[in-house]
């Protein structure tokens, strides 16, 4: 039943998917390929993919072994990792495709699995069933055709969303009838936007002229949302499979990269050059110094006839490339994969955080991505949203202000700070009036409030109670709720939607009817909503309620002066207000009115344009009835968040879409603003309400033609305020302040936390996203980096989480470079000793082993359990914060104290050993000892140092950190023990038997091998010792003075402390 | 890092897709064990100068003595070295180094006379010294078959590629194979002493144990055949080509013949540093009252087979008595004086600023 008739349109038939969801990336076939070309595109792997084939074609120093193992290593963890994500996601979509569903065909309900379904099946779905695919509704149990669907799952929002069925049919009871249905749909071609849809149904009834009807989001149930409060309901599949707007929904967003990354990069191309001076230098020095044939080929050592007789160059390439081999692990392997480790398993610390868990919500902080937890220690700028975010988007209504008088509700009445020449007035004292009347009932019409009848609903709860069944409001706008309740306090209550019909029991006890012609749904353009009701006398009436600049240039009468001046003194205290307004419509002007609806309702093309249009002429010629305050209150703790934000050395920035009134008086009580600061005002007063946005948009614009330098003079007066305010914001231009910023001269790094739809531009563009878990929805929070459930965890993601990630990762970024350093320098300074023959100075399973079994487990732990503060003095003292700002543990200075650190240590081992081996013997049974045990001695040293200094580095030793320090310490020895101790039998060399013993049994190894410890450690005590002692950071004075302080606050010092001794 | 990230969208897309499912992942507050919560119970050190003086100054106290101790041991060991490369006309050598051919089959004797200061009391060793030959180099280092010494037939047989050019002649394999090997150290030096009375005494030398125990009795084995006769099991294989002698023949004793003859494991480990000595024979002590080499003069006769002078190497010769800490080096003894002096010239600095900084920055923190 879902072919077209012939001959109605030029229909070009399409192939639609099945309902398969596949959010896996592999399958079982192409698993091995396809990760293997993904993980060689990145640049490190595919280097060391270089080496390891140089090293298998041409005669290198090193057996392939050296580098193919680890590489080989590297690969299979991170080939390990996304083979078990994807099996998850095989599995979670295994079980999605094969859930049943209930299909109408011929007639009858026949269960089928989802997969199956296709494009124009008509579906049976019952009461809290997920929807397989989008569906047009067709027809509904309730009466009125209509279904509550919750998104939850598609967009976070618990509140139940009312959808339409067609009215043609949502007649139809059973499958027989919904059978019979012959209809066509057209609609647009899938896209990602779940909040709209275009379409038009035709049905075509025996020998009638077919009927057109519109189809809107109202009418597309999505998949994903589920359907509650409604029995069953038929409807039709209209996208399926990847073509549903919750699969297209799925596409990852572009990439972040850290300023650590960043500079992790520098570093990796200062020692690439490194490598290949080395190579260059030797390769030259080898040619120079094999001048005279006797060096070259002396006697004892020839070439065979092969290699005698490559050409020269071919012979110095290979030279050149087989040191670069030779020195190819400088270039630390495992460091990547180190780095992944880190932040994906550190990650896991964040949503474990028991302290950022919100009880109220049920959850904490989500990490949507793992590569940025350093970053969290960077931020120079955060721009915040206000409304729930500085605030709890949690509304009250204040009061109401009726051509100048003002009315309270009882309840709140308790000693608020009025000026004293209005006029207060209990709603009982107060005059009678029509307007007054008329302006309730407006509230009380002008929403799109649901009213549950249950003892449990999910999402927001307003309970009323009446003596009668418990009752909710339900809307997915808190403002309204607080109205529609405000009203009910003060004697209009709203009772339900009946049939189109509302109902309202007025102060007099008594029921009112309203038809409910239109709605005309609120948007943030237009930042208003209006709805054309039909009273029983039979007055077509338009109530409209907005924010004032989008009322008052619309009033033709009305108290005007009155209204405007209590809004601004309101908006000054930081609330909330909205005006409103009615118009009286005649019968020639509803239909008209009528007719502009329905013809844009019913256009395939521009309809949100249309719709606007049309709107815009209905909403005119308003007549003021007065205004709401609504309040909405700081969130627990938002000041003293601020106020650590700002200790830490942290510009705040507030972009928000309110008034700059309101805005301001939500900046002063989040102690953003103090009474005392100078405040500079860029506004601009040609008209009405017009702030910052426009003078920054237009500096912007006139920017991008001619590089005007008013641009940089803003930003010069942005940057040296401590806190800014920017009004008026719609969400792109908010995400164009953060760009601005962005990408000012510095380059700073940004942040911003916002929870509403309207954030998710900023939380996209700056480097991290921070999404709130509010009652907006959730799609700040999908789309951000981190998620966490209130604006005061902040606090400690920041100062705390972003601190420690940020010192972890600094460390683990320069020792690996130090460590990698100390293992080839003396292999380079070996060069000099063997005629530069590329001889390696450590055998194949030490050069091979050191990246990833020696050295690898301490510092991968060091990296994710350091604390070089307690966590309650980074609490305590936001300060610490300005310590790492700037990247400062990895600017060049540093990098360069641990590069020569580790070339000091090198040079330090390496000659250690020469002059020990010099020329004699340091046995006692006057043995000589060859290269392989000098190699092994240089070795020892070194991963005993390198271990050492990371020991030296550590400042939070537990269980953790002593067990893989000294374990790896111990694995090296035993290994050593083992890897010589036997004649292995599948090697073609036994170099390294008994070496290792050999060496041990000589009483000065011993002895040089701690000297040359003590010698390699010894500079970096001292320089940590005499920094400290002559000009220690803030950080290093906490450390020190920790013991001190700890006295003052003691009982909670303590209380955490035996807290965690009985956990543990 | 771009794959991980991709994957966590991935699995956050996951979550999603579950739908209903995703509701019970909702109410899970995370554990309050100590590990999650990041509060492990911890030791917090941190390096002040308080804390790390009194380990300077330990440092300092041990690392003297001990650097005493050698530099004593060593400055106590006796040595004595004598050069006969013979590339100077006044040297006893010099006809030998110069009219050396590779063609030779006579070897040509040279003898040096020296005299000992002072009699060497313990154990003497004797080792032969060279200078500038690159037995580190690596070409010659892998040139080798470990196998092959390790008594493997196969390998006997045919030896591993590693050996070229020394792993075959005429399609025979080189027994024992490659550039060690073949330019084995062959030399043969006789110690003389000159009686007072004018007769020249032979010293005992020693040949058994100057290579290490493991290497002689597993690493490098003989390869076993049919019979043990050893010239039977080397059937069909050539002598390396600048030997003299094959293999089976580098000694009478059938214990020090063959792969397990201790001149020739000596010299398959190969040094670590172009100017490098070898242990070549031990001077037993004879008993308790006379010294081994009581002092005199001495003879040194040399059959000189070994050119160096093509690649201007040295030979020399080197007797040396043995502490417990080895031969003579200085090196270690004076390190750790050095080192010891600094710890405790350091802990002396930080003494003083300790002094200086700690009780300012203590005042500091009243203040704050």
């Amino acid at each position: 039943h879902k072919e077209p008739p012939p001959g109605a349109e030029a229909y070009i038939p399409q192939r639609y998917p099945d309902n398969r969801i596949v959010s896996s990336k592999y399958t079982f076939w192409n698993f091995i390929p396809k990760n293997l070309f993904e993980q060689f595109r990145r640049i490190a792997n595919f280097y060391f993919l270089v080496i390891f084939l140089v090293q298998l074609i041409i005669d290198t120093p090193t057996s392939p072994v050296t580098s193919g193992l680890p590489l080989f290593f590297v690969i299979t963890v991170t080939a390990i990792k996304q083979g078990y994500e994807d099996w998850l996601r095989h599995k979670a979509d295994c079980s999605i495709n094969e859930c049943p569903v209930d299909v109408v065909q011929q007639g009858k309900v026949v269960r089928t699995q989802s997969h199956k379904l296709r494009v124009g099946d008509i579906v049976v779905v019952k009461e809290d069933e997920t929807f397989p695919c989008d569906l047009i509704l067709l027809s509904s149990s309730r009466p009125d055709g209509t279904c509550y669907v919750t998104t939850t799952s598609l967009d976070g929002e618990s509140s139940h969303k009312t959808y339409y069925a067609i009215p043609d049919t949502m007649a139809f009871r059973t499958e027989q009838e919904v059978d019979s249905l012959h209809a066509t749909i057209e609609c647009e071609q899938p896209q990602p936007d779940l909040y709209k849809f275009v379409g038009r149904i035709n049905i075509y009834k025996d020998k009638e002229e077919p009927v057109a009807r519109p189809l809107g989001a109202e009418n597309l149930l999505l998949r994903g949302a589920t359907l509650k409060n409604t029995q069953h309901i038929y409807a039709v599949a209209v996208y399926t499979g990847m073509e549903t707007k919750m699969a297209l929904n799925y596409q990852s967003k572009s990439q972040k990269r850290s300023a650590v990354e960043k500079s992790m990069n520098a570093f990796l191309i200062v020692y690439l050059c490194i490598l290949i001076s080395k190579a260059v230098i030797n390769t030259v020095l080898k040619y120079a110094w094999q001048w005279s044939p006797d060096r070259d080929e002396p006697w004892y050592n020839h070439r065979t006839e092969h290699e005698r007789q490559r050409h020269v160059v071919i012979r110095a390439f290979t030279d050149f490339l087989a040191f670069m081999v030779l020195f190819n692990y400088i270039i630390p392997v495992s460091m990547y994969v180190t780095v992944e480790m880190q932040k994906f398993l550190g990650s896991y610390f964040i949503s474990w955080d028991e302290e950022m868990f919100d009880e109220e919500l049920g959850e904490g902080a989500q990490v949507n991505t793992s590569d940025l937890n350093e970053e969290l220690g960077q931020v120079e700028y955060v721009f915040t949203d206000k409304t729930g975010t500085l605030t709890e988007n949690n509304m009250e209504f204040i009061e109401c202000c009726v051509d100048g008088n003002v009315y309270i509700p009882h309840a709140i009445c308790n000693g608020q700070i009025l000026s004293a020449a209005s006029s207060i007035d209990m709603i009982d004292a107060s005059p009678g009036g029509y307007r007054r009347d008329l302006f309730f009932r407006a509230l009380c019409l002008c929403h799109t409030v649901q009213v549950k009848e249950e003892e449990t609903v999910d999402g927001i709860k307003k309970g009323i109670h009446q003596g009668r069944p418990t009752s909710f409001y339900i809307s997915s706008s808190p403002d309204e709720v607080a109205l529609v309740e405000g009203m009910k306090r003060l004697g209009y209550t709203y009772l339900r939607l009946k049939d189109n019909y509302m109902e309202i029991l007025n102060k007099d006890d008594e029921i009112e009817r309203f038809e409910l012609l239109h709605v005309l749904n609120f948007d943030s353009v237009r930042r208003r909503m209006s709805v054309i009701v039909k009273s029983s006398s039979g007055d077509y009436l338009l109530f409209c309620k907005g924010a004032d600049s989008s009322i008052f240039p619309r009033v033709v009468s009305g108290k005007v002066e009155q209204v405007k001046a209590r809004v601004e003194q309101n908006a000054v205290e930081g609330l909330r207000t909205l005006c409103v307004a009615y118009r009286r419509l005649s019968q020639s002007e509803y239909q008209e009115a009528c007719h502009y609806l329905m013809e844009a309702k019913l256009a395939l093309q521009d309809r949100e344009q249309r719709l606007a249009q049309a709107y815009d002429i209905i909403e005119r010629n308003f007549v003021l009835l007065g205004a709401t305050a609504v309040e909405d209150r700081l969130q627990e703790k938002a000041a003293d968040t601020i106020e650590s934000l700002h200790k830490a050395g942290m510009k705040v920035w507030v972009l928000t879409g309110d008034k700059m009134e309101t805005a301001a008086a939500t900046c002063y009580a989040s102690k953003l603003f103090r009474r005392t600061t100078q405040i500079l005002e860029l506004t601009k007063k040609r008209t009405e309400e017009q702030s910052l946005h426009d003078v920054l948009f237009e500096l912007n614009r006139t920017v991008l033609r001619q590089l005007c330098d008013a641009l940089e003079i803003f930003l010069e007066i942005c940057r040296n305020c401590s806190a800014v305010l920017c009004c008026r914001m719609a969400p792109l231009q908010k995400a164009q302040i953060v760009k601005l910023i962005k990408a000012s001269k510095e380059h700073p790094i940004t942040l911003a936390i916002g929870d509403g739809a309207n954030d998710v531009s900023m939380i996209l563009e700056a480097h991290v996203g921070i999404g709130i878990m509010g009652k907006e929805g959730r799609q700040a929070a999908r789309n951000s980096d981190y998620a966490i459930p209130k604006f005061k965890h902040l606090k400690k993601m920041l100062l705390v989480h972003g601190h420690y990630y940020y010192i972890r990762i600094a460390e683990l970024v320069q020792y690996f470079f130090y460590k990698n350093v100390c293992f080839i320098f003396p292999q380079f300074l070996y060069q000099f000793f063997c005629g530069f023959s590329q001889q390696p100075l450590y055998d194949t399973a030490y050069l091979t082993l050191y990246n990833i079994s020696f050295t690898s487990l301490p510092i991968l732990l060091y990296s994710l359990v350091e604390q070089h503060v307690s966590m309650d003095t980074l609490k305590r003292e936001p300060s610490l914060y300005r310590d790492i700002a700037k990247n400062s543990l990895l600017r060049w200075p540093v990098f360069l104290y641990w590069t020569c650190l580790g070339v000091f240590d090198a040079v330090v081992f390496f000659f250690g050993a020469y002059f020990l081996f010099d020329n004699t013997t340091f046995t006692s049974n006057g043995q000589m000892f060859g290269n392989w045990t000098f190699g092994t001695l240089i070795f020892t040293v070194l991963v005993f140092t390198v271990t050492l200094k990371l020991a030296l580095d550590t400042h939070h030793w537990t269980w953790i950190n002593h067990f893989v320090i000294w374990g790896s310490l111990l694995f090296y020895v035993i290994f050593s023990l083992l890897w010589g101790g036997i004649i292995w039998p599948f090697l073609n060399y036994q170099r390294m038997y008994y070496v290792f013993m050999q060496m041990l049994s000589s009483g000065p190894a011993w002895l040089s091998i701690i000297l040359l410890i003590t010698v390699s450690l010894l500079p970096d005590v001292i320089k940590k010792v005499l920094c400290r002692a002559m000009c220690p950071t803030a950080t290093e004075r906490a450390q020190s003075t920790r013991p001190c302080l700890t006295v003052e606050p003691s009982t909670i010092f303590m209380l955490s402390q035996s807290s965690s001794r009985m956990s543990f | 890092m771009m794959a991980s990230s991709y994957s966590a969208k991935d699995e956050d897309g996951h979550i999603t897709v579950s739908g209903p499912g995703g509701g019970t992942l909702r109410n899970k507050k995370p554990e309050n064990t100590a590990f999650k919560q990041q509060r492990l119970p911890a030791w917090q050190p941190i390096l002040t100068a308080g804390t790390v003086l009194p380990a300077f100054f330990i440092i300092g106290l041990i690392f003297i003595p001990i650097g005493i101790g050698l530099y004593v041991t060593s400055n106590n060991i006796k040595e004595f070295e004598i050069d006969y490369t013979g590339d100077d006309a006044s040297s006893p050598c010099y006809n030998c180094a110069k009219n050396f051919s590779w063609n030779n089959t006579k070897s040509c004797t040279c003898t040096i006379p020296f005299q000992l200061d002072q009699p060497y009391e313990s154990n003497v060793f004797m080792y032969y010294g060279l200078s500038n030959f690159y037995q580190n180099h690596r070409r010659y280092v892998k040139s080798r078959d470990d196998s092959q010494l390790n008594g493997n037939i196969d390998s006997l047989k045919k030896p591993s590629k590693e050996c070229e050019p020394y792993a075959s002649i005429d399609n025979k394999p080189i027994a024992p194979c490659g550039a060690i090997a073949n330019s084995m150290f062959n030399d043969t030096l006789k110690l003389f002493y000159n009686d007072p009375n004018g007769t020249s005494v032979p010293i005992p030398l020693t040949s058994t144990g100057i290579a290490w125990w493991t290497d002689k009795h597993v690493k490098f084995r003989n390869p076993v055949g049919t019979n043990s006769n050893l010239t039977a099991v080397f059937q069909g294989t050539m002598k390396p080509v600048n030997w003299h002698r094959p293999v089976y023949e580098l000694d009478t004793d059938p214990e020090n013949n063959g792969f397990i003859n201790e001149d020739f494991i000596v010299w398959m480990r190969t040094a670590a540093l172009p100017t490098f000595r070898k242990l070549y024979r031990i001077i037993q002590k004879k008993n308790n009252m006379a010294p081994t080499l009581p002092r005199g003069n001495y003879t040194l006769v040399v059959d000189y087979n070994y050119p160096v002078r093509s690649f201007e190497g040295r030979k020399r010769m080197i007797l040396s008595t043995i502490s417990w800490m080895g031969g003579k080096n200085p090196f270690l003894g004076i390190a750790y004086i050095t080192v010891g002096s600094v710890c405790f010239f350091l802990g002396v600095v930080l003494l003083v600023i300790h002094h200086k900084y700690g009780n300012r920055n203590n005042s500091a923190n009243i203040s704050n």
